[in-house]
């Protein structure tokens, strides 16, 4: 099954939810709106034999300004992969419909997701950071992030002014 | 009447300090990659046992040596903190590899790393390499019972009968 394959079927099933491909190499990617993910992504894994979810992640674009949230399907009937992408406002607390309920894989890498860029998934049943600690302050796959100076009283840089220590978290500049 | 050849004069300090140095428990606790060349030091090729030092135990309450082998994140670090406050004294701290020695290759970049876990329990041996290989953990072991040999270690323990408890 090829990518114009792929395309012309969730064209046929969702007249509105392709709003465009992206010449990406290796693999051409689908932009679908957000609304439509998960209905797009259940149709890819019932119809067209799509079983796994390879990869979830989401990606800061400051220059567009906009989130990017790209999933990866694998099928192994076809022997293919379809590489599909959302672009959300880049904002905060910016909300997207989850997949857990389609694949139970996409629960960690949606909480990684929002542990690192800050995109909230709804509909996920347990929506909170995964890797950094549950008290940690912003998002750090963001282009934007500002390590911080301390944690917990801990100073964070390699160099530090040592009379600036403090027991405040967070930016203590 | 005591045979002259069993009695040995010396002093109390030389005697706790020969029983620390040589049975050293340390801390069943790997971090990173630079924990499986600690697993490789205790296990038979270099057998940490040789040295009095390869009862990994699998809690602080019975450990006085932590071996701090791989990356200290700033997650960890809170944990690392509270088993070393766990550890009965007197215990020692050996910084094994480069990330917990100074944060490793996160040293620049790493908003989530530790840049040296002495920033957090006194250290008293460093071990450089990434990960180190198993003879330099060895060498860094018998350099601490070198020290913990000059160490007045009735101090400590004079104090401790003095003080009620």
């Amino acid at each position: 099954m090829t990518f114009d394959e792929i395309q012309q079927k969730i064209q046929g099933k969702f007249p509105h939810a392709i709003q465009g491909v992206e010449d990406s190499k290796p693999d051409r990617a689908l932009k679908i709106s957000a609304s439509e993910i998960p209905a797009v992504i259940q149709f890819l894994r019932d119809e067209l034999k799509f079983e796994t979810l390879g990869d979830l992640c989401a990606v800061d674009y400051p220059a567009l300004p906009a989130f990017c949230v790209v999933y990866h399907l694998q099928s192994y009937t076809h022997k293919t992969v379809v590489c599909l992408k959302a672009y959300l406002p880049r904002e905060e607390g910016v909300q997207m419909p989850s997949i857990t309920s389609l694949f139970k894989a996409a629960n960690w890498l949606e909480r990684e997701a929002f542990d690192m860029v800050g995109v909230s998934f709804t509909g996920h049943p347990d929506m909170r950071r995964i890797l950094c600690p549950e008290d940690w302050q912003g998002y750090p796959l963001r282009k934007d992030y500002v390590t911080p100076d301390y944690y917990n009283g801990m100073p964070v840089p390699l160099f530090f002014e040592e009379s600036a220590v403090s027991d405040q978290g967070g930016h203590a500049s | 009447m005591i045979p002259s050849d069993s009695v040995v004069m010396t002093s109390v300090d030389e005697v706790l300090s020969w029983g620390r140095r040589n049975s050293l428990w340390p801390l069943t606790f790997g971090l990173a990659c630079c924990a499986i060349e600690m697993m490789a030091t205790g296990a038979s090729d270099y057998d940490l046992e040789r040295f009095g030092c390869g009862v990994f135990r699998a809690t602080p309450r019975q450990a006085d040596l932590m071996i701090v082998a791989g990356t200290v994140t700033l997650k960890m670090a809170t944990r690392i903190r509270t088993l070393y406050e766990q550890m009965p004294e007197p215990k020692w701290v050996i910084s094994m590899g480069s990330c917990s020695n100074k944060g490793g290759p996160y040293w620049h970049e790493g908003y989530h790393v530790l840049k040296g876990v002495d920033r957090i329990v006194p250290v008293d041996v460093y071990v450089p390499g990434c990960p180190p290989r198993p003879e330099t953990l060895l060498e860094a072991v018998m350099m601490l019972q070198k020290k913990i040999r000059v160490q007045q270690s009735s101090l400590g323990l004079l104090g401790a009968l003095r003080t009620p408890a």
